[in-house]
């Protein structure tokens, strides 16, 4: 073999594989590959593949898959905010031939003419979790309504405090995503606060994250330790906050979203006072229902569909319904 | 080499396929791309179309962009952390000036002067202070990231601005592929930077740098001015990667690409550049981005889901590094 | 220039401290042109400090050095070599990825004529492959091929680039620090050979070495480095291998007149710095 003999074999492969393409491109070239006529092919895209809220999503959503015998494949970003890797994960999926892509897309403008492009392709593609912006980017909205989930939370601490007013501290969540600013709106509005208000003796953002959350806590508590309500964005925040406030020896009301086991387990114990449980399962059961109705009617879902919240909690408060924590338990994350 | 016999040229023969294959670096990687593509085309209907292809190349670009500064670097023996983060601060940057009113083109080129900037000072703390790469680059990771979300106020930016989309807008059709701008310009770069490196005294210093800086030195390489040159044309890279990156998604956000240093990293490896400096290519990153890609696309029409695609990406840059130490054990 | 004699590369009196240690206490050189110069001396004689010196990559702090009767001062490697001596380094100071041509002109690389060597900096590869293998095939060093990476070549042939590399470019002086410490005795042959061609091309050649034998086999004249300086100019046609060990252990003493008397205390062999 010559010099130039592993370059010549490279050439002939390339241009071999350049054959095949040719070949097989005839075939498709052009349109999307539908799936066997009248059977759904349903891709999820999550935020990404570690929040333990995202697991259950997909997993619901798998189990709906497999009980309604419809393909199913899950994808992610790789971590909060990965818009390039949401975009490709759409790429991939509209030329697997998905016919329904559900999302819950990351920020909510990154991957809005990748979603565009698939539905000009004809596919359905609904947001689960969290709204596009605007909200027509996308066929449907299957979510919870973020507003109402933090109202819920902030008149619960309202209601709880009584006649005492609230010393409040916020621990947000990723600055700038629409969820972590609908539940802050949310919560001012139920306890009726607003931003700038004395009353809020501090914030900081954690990203939803346990260790930002208790570190953002820890640093709030240096500076203003007389508070007497916690508004955290999500559980792993509440738990965050908890690790800062328990070694102080305080105990604030601390008011939380999510309603996952754990979450609900910290309620139980009395580490948070109450959470707001979402309802994953049953969007993502709504949504895979949604693409089975796509595929064998050609109907697509359109609006905003709220999947509801319940607070929960051990000590109901006067005017807010609520669970209790043996009811969150059995529906934790769940479809109810 | 009196006595020719048949058993003697044969073992002569593989000796010079191993030797061209070292010689030649990116030869490995393009072979495991080929199987990949071969693999995938074989097991699903839908990923060898032109389209996917093409699809495939534009899901590489921005690491594989960003990974063709990084090669620059690790052929030095050196590493840099912060390269994506530069890259996504200029994004920033660009999509704001042009909010702004600047026309594009000055957007463009002030963002690539910032992430040339930067990535001077990186290569000035390097080699004047003498501090290892890795911990300039990691502190240069913290704060860039940190400067990014300050200046955006943890907002993202998007951009409708022409100049700073345009290696995405246009698509021509290249013998049935459809091309876009940037995969045009990624090419040029990659043409341009083997030139640089075969072809001129300062690659062969590059290369001698990573190799053996003493050696490089009493040879009369100037170790400084070298390594320092190589981290501004790695800046200019990263600025270049930030358009592309605008052209892949026209919004700015300072929470992308987290972890585009290491996905650049995996390009460099997977393309069978050396993390021990002194050998590899530009050539081979760009293939070792599409293996990425690839991977990605043709597990995702298989079906499978995306955590078993990092399985995938991980076992093989495991294998590529260890073939690299085995290939050098042999000699 | 009376001062001269002769010589093409003369010190006088250098002086080099690091700290309290003196590596180097008055040291005298002389190198003639068209000789091979051996330096010997036991471990820790400072005779790595006189090569670096005379190599440029230490500046004394005091004494003076010619090369062809001009004073110089060196402030570096680069200096000396701008100035025509060429230093084999032991560890060869070669890139081990890179091919031989690429090695022999590494840091002198040649760009090609015309628009594409100003403009694209291009380099003319052929011109420095043809001269490389010219300089090999002078000096009688076979190889396979110009563009063999060094790293598949043996001990001795790296040696050999290295030393080509020195002759090709050297206009003056070739140092070689231990040229043959790390060879076999048919690549140590081979490398004495290659020092011999040099010196018959009339380029003088400095060696430093431990190797008795080797030393005996090339050199002209042997300098014995002790305790920080020359303490005799011995020749392998005048003096046995036994005396030169002697004089470097400090058993033997050289006089002013070349007479070799033992020493009067001979315990002190051994305790240099």
């Amino acid at each position: 073999m010559g010099r130039w003999g592993p370059l010549r074999l490279l050439a002939i492969a390339a241009a071999g594989a350049l054959l095949l393409a040719g070949c097989t491109s005839e075939r498709y070239w052009g349109g999307t590959n539908v799936a066997e006529e009248g059977k759904a092919k349903v891709g999820l895209v999550t935020k990404t593949d570690t929040n333990p809220y995202f697991v259950q999503l997909r997993e619901a959503a798998r189990k709906q898959a497999a009980e309604q015998d419809v393909e199913f494949s899950a994808l992610a970003g790789r971590f909060d905010g990965d818009n390039a890797g949401q975009v490709t994960a759409i790429e991939n999926l509209v030329q697997q031939g998905a016919t329904t892509i559900l999302i819950t897309p990351n920020s909510s403008t990154g991957v809005l003419s990748a979603i565009e492009q698939a539905r000009n392709k004809g596919i359905m593609v609904l947001a689960l979790d969290t709204a596009t912006e605007p909200e027509e980017a996308v066929d449907g909205t299957i979510a919870t309504d973020n507003v109402e989930a933090g109202r819920k939370q902030g008149q619960y601490i309202k209601a709880a405090l009584g006649e005492t007013d609230p010393q409040v501290l916020l621990l947000n969540g990723t600055p700038g995503s629409s969820v972590d600013t609908q539940r802050r709106q949310g919560f001012l509005e139920g306890i009726g606060l607003k931003a700038g208000d004395s009353q809020i003796l501090g914030e900081d953002s954690a990203n939803g994250d346990q260790n930002m959350a208790q570190e953002s806590a820890e640093n709030l508590l240096q500076r203003a330790s007389d508070v007497n309500a916690v508004y955290t964005m999500n559980e792993p925040t509440a738990r965050g906050a908890n690790a800062a406030l328990r070694p102080r020896g305080l105990d604030p009301l601390v008011g939380s979203i999510d309603g996952g086991c754990q979450g609900v387990g910290d309620v139980q114990k009395g580490d948070v006072d109450a959470t707001v449980m979402q309802f994953p399962a049953k969007m993502a059961r709504l949504g895979v229902d949604a693409a089975v109705e796509h595929a064998r009617s050609g109907k697509k879902i359109s609006g905003f569909e709220n999947t509801g919240s319940v607070v929960i909690t051990d000590n109901p408060v006067p005017g807010v319904p609520s669970q209790n924590t043996e009811w969150g338990m059995r529906n934790c994350w769940g479809d109810s | 080499m009196t006595t020719n016999t048949a058993d003697n040229s044969k073992k002569y023969t593989r000796a010079q396929l191993g030797e061209y294959i070292l010689r030649t670096p990116a030869v490995g990687p393009a072979l495991a791309l080929l199987a990949a593509i071969l693999i995938f085309s074989l097991t699903t209907d839908t990923f060898l179309e032109l389209d996917n292809l093409s699809l495939v190349v534009a899901q590489s670009l921005v690491i594989g962009t960003i990974a063709l500064g990084q090669t620059l670097i690790i052929l030095t023996a050196g590493i840099d952390l912060s390269c994506a983060s530069i890259a996504v601060l200029a994004t920033l940057v660009m999509a704001d000036l042009a909010v702004g009113g600047m026309p594009g083109w000055v957007a463009l080129l002030l963002g690539i002067a910032l992430t040339s900037a930067i990535a001077a000072l990186n290569g000035a703390l390097i080699t004047a202070i003498r501090l290892p790469p890795f911990i300039v680059t990691l502190g240069m990771f913290t704060i860039v990231t940190a400067v990014a979300r300050i200046y955006s106020d943890g907002q993202s930016i998007p951009t409708t601005d022409g100049v700073l989309r345009w290696l995405s807008t246009q698509r021509y059709l290249f013998g049935g592929i459809p091309v876009t701008n940037g995969m045009t310009i990624a090419l040029i770069m990659v043409l341009g930077l083997a030139y640089a490196l075969a072809k001129t005294a300062w690659g062969k210093h590059v290369y001698a740098v990573g190799n053996d800086p003493e050696a490089a030195r009493l040879s009369g390489i100037s170790v400084r001015r070298t390594l320092l040159s190589v981290y501004i044309v790695a800046g200019v890279i990263y600025g270049i990667a930030a358009w592309q990156a605008l052209g892949r998604v026209p919004n700015a956000d300072p929470n992308a690409y987290q972890i585009g240093n290491l996905d650049a990293i995996t390009a460099v490896v997977l393309g069978g550049t050396s993390l021990f400096g002194g050998r590899g290519s530009v050539l081979g990153t760009m293939i070792g981005a599409l293996i990425v890609a690839t991977l990605r696309s043709g597990l995702t029409q298989a079906g499978i889901d995306d955590l078993y695609q990092d399985v995938a990406t991980g076992t093989l840059v495991i294998a590529a590094v260890a073939l690299d130490r085995l290939s050098r054990r042999k000699q | 220039m009376s001062e001269q004699n002769g010589t093409i590369l003369r010190a006088r009196g250098l002086v080099k401290r690091y700290g309290s240690v003196t590596a180097m206490d008055g040291a005298d050189f002389d190198l003639y042109p068209g000789e091979v110069l051996a330096v010997v001396g036991d471990n820790g004689a400072g005779k790595s400090t006189l090569i670096k010196t005379l190599s440029g990559a230490v500046l004394p702090d005091a004494g003076e050095v010619w090369l062809d009767g001009k004073r110089v001062r060196f402030h570096g490697p680069l200096d000396a070599r701008k100035a025509g001596i060429e230093t084999v380094y032991q560890d060869l100071a070669l890139a081990p990825a890179q091919d031989i041509a690429t090695n022999l002109f590494l840091g002198r690389e040649r760009r090609n004529p015309g628009i594409s060597g100003f403009l694209f900096r291009k380099l003319d590869s052929k011109r420095m492959r043809a001269e490389a293998q010219r300089v090999f095939d002078e000096l009688g060093i076979g190889i396979t091929s110009i563009q063999q990476r060094v790293e598949t070549l043996s001990g001795g042939q790296r040696q050999g680039v290295a030393v080509a590399r020195a002759a090709a470019f050297g206009t003056k002086v070739v140092i070689m620090d231990e040229p043959t410490a790390a060879l076999g005795v048919a690549e140590s042959a081979k490398v004495l050979e290659l020092i011999g061609r040099i010196r018959d091309r009339g380029l003088p050649v400095v060696l430093i070495s431990h190797n008795m034998p080797h030393v005996f086999e090339i050199a002209d004249r042997i300098h014995v480095h002790r305790l920080g300086r020359r303490v005799a100019v011995a020749a392998p046609a005048e003096h046995s291998m036994n005396q030169v060990v002697g004089l470097l252990t400090g058993a033997l003493v050289m006089g002013e007149d070349g007479a070799i008397t033992e020493a009067q205390h001979a315990v002190t062999a051994g305790l240099d710095q």
